[in-house]
């Protein structure tokens, strides 16, 4: 039940990437190779057994308390302008000098697993620079994400790319944990439609540490500048705020398919991040962050010992449900001391 | 290449395409078509859509380590821009099969297959047979 595997017993098989294990891979993406990187990438997603082999490789590498590299949350209403503003952005910093990648997630069709993954449309120009792209469906349920994507930010990190940024629709509740978990949260809204309204209904007011007002070519647009700082101004008022996020987040206006408003956007979320280091907090938040990671993998062993303990259970006139469970609970745990107790007798 | 070792993951991924369409102008319809039948058939599809250069095409199926790419082209570049990109493909190491997506003379098919390409999809071509040329192409990956 508790199966493990050493990193140098799993080789992957791949399309033009030959029998690597994973230990070379991980050494190629390291030395900065976009095939490694991406075939890490791929079995990362994918979990199990061959993704803890790549976490097992990596974290020494990486650590608890991260890179220098900044991992960066952009969230917000769907065609807000997210990878038209992450494109436009990333591409000047590419001009400056910096290496960024960019995990870019949409959804997967409930009824046949497939996705359409779109983001790439908007960014071929930012894929021309040298930025690195890599697309992601959600795959399923919604478990998934949380449990895939802070060990891809940690497979790009170990590529060596600063920012690294995650691209989430922010409308699940899995999506907007995701970004917030970031080193900072970005959040895009538009004019009109009501975006301002929406962004606070899906929680990512309180998430933000700082928001792109885009499409500012609109007329519009100060409309929606308004909105959002009265609801700033309100949530100022009843203390609703993210722990850690002492200062009220920055609007800043821009206009992705121009590129206005660019310079001030990474001139304010570099200007975050200094603040996070300069106070202690960039440490607290990736503390959370791991928390919550170990807690996603957790739960996710635990949902499958859930699984296999019902699927052959047969009704018990003599225990209601709720005391089953707690006969079930004592007699895994058995088990699971019974399994380490003989591998500590093999020797393992 | 072979690919018998069992995926060690948790459960069977996704095929993973990236369809693009090469050259300067032209519609994407068909593309999308082909892109929705693609996901109602499970797959994932990395959709680059217009415009797109073999460059940039190399870089997608890089990054997004996919397992076939998909290419649309304008009339009577296949025969061309099809090898080209087999070729292209090749020398960056990527051995990643092509789908040639357009109008394409049956006389040109030998001329295409003997280039690599893995397969070719005219613009009448039903869900089932797009979807049973890329599980196709990607049996031999
Ligand atoms: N007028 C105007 N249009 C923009 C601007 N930024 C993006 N757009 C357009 O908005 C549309 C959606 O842009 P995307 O970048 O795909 O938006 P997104 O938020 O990434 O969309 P999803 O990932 O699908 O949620 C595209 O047609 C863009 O060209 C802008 O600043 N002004
Ligand atoms: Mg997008």
């Amino acid at each position: 039940m508790l199966s493990s595997v050493s990193s140098a017993d799993v080789e992957p098989i791949g399309r033009g990437v030959g029998h690597r294990t994973v230990d070379q891979l991980v050494s190629a993406a390291r030395g900065g190779e976009r095939r490694a990187t991406a075939r890490l990438l791929t079995l990362v997603e994918r979990g199990g057994e061959t993704a803890s082999a790549v976490a097992d490789a990596i974290w020494p590498q990486v650590g608890s308390g991260g890179t220098d590299a900044h991992v960066i949350g952009v969230t917000g209403p769907p065609g807000a302008g997210k990878s038209t503003l992450v494109a436009a952005w990333l591409t000047q910093l590419v001009a400056a000098g910096r290496r960024p990648a960019v995990l870019a997630v949409d959804p997967s069709s409930p009824l046949t697993g497939g996705a359409i993954l779109g983001d790439r449309i908007r960014m071929s120009e930012a894929s021309a620079a040298g930025v690195f792209i890599r697309s992601m469906a959600t795959r399923g349920h919604a478990g998934g994400l949380a449990l895939a994507v802070p060990g891809m930010v940690r497979v790009l990190e170990l590529a060596g790319f600063d920012p690294v940024v995650v691209e989430t629709v922010g409308v699940g509740q899995v999506e907007v944990d995701i970004t917030s978990a970031a080193d900072t949260c970005l959040v895009v809204v538009n004019p009109g439609m009501g975006d301002a309204v929406q962004a606070n209904k899906a929680g990512l007011l309180e998430v933000a540490d700082l928001f792109a007002v885009n499409k500012s070519d609109r007329p519009d647009a100060a409309d929606v500048r308004r909105d959002l700082e009265l609801m700033l101004d309100l949530s100022d008022m009843t203390g609703h705020r993210r722990p850690g996020v002492a200062e009220r987040p920055a609007v800043i206006s821009t206009t992705a398919t121009t590129g206005a408003g660019m310079d001030e956007l990474a001139a304010a979320l570099d200007g975050h991040r200094d603040g996070l280091v300069s106070s202690g907090a960039l440490h607290d938040r990736r503390r959370q962050r791991w928390r919550s990671e170990v807690r996603s993998h957790l739960a996710e062993r635990l949902r499958r010992l859930a699984d296999a303990t019902v699927a052959d259970l047969e009704p018990k006139d003599n225990r209601s449900p709720n005391a089953l469970v707690e006969d079930l609970i004592a007699s895994i745990f058995e088990e699971l001391v019974e399994d380490v107790d003989s591998r500590c007798d093999r020797g393992d | 290449m072979d690919n018998d070792t069992p995926d060690q993951g948790s459960g069977e991924a996704p095929v993973r395409v990236v369809l693009a369409k090469l050259g300067l102008d032209g519609h994407d319809r068909g593309l999308k078509v082909v892109a929705r039948m693609l996901r109602d058939a499970g797959m994932e599809v990395v959709y680059l859509g217009l415009r797109q250069t073999t460059e940039t095409i190399i870089d997608a199926v890089e990054q997004e380590d996919a397992d076939v790419v998909g290419i649309s082209m304008l009339n009577a570049g296949h025969l061309t821009l099809g090898p080209r990109m087999v070729e292209a493909l090749s020398q960056a190491g990527l051995d990643v099969p092509v789908i040639i997506g357009g109008i394409v003379p049956d006389d040109d098919r030998p001329a295409m297959a003997a280039a690599g390409v893995a397969g070719v999809l005219g613009p009448g071509a039903s869900a089932e047979e797009v979807v049973a040329c890329v599980q196709a192409a990607c049996r031999r990956c």
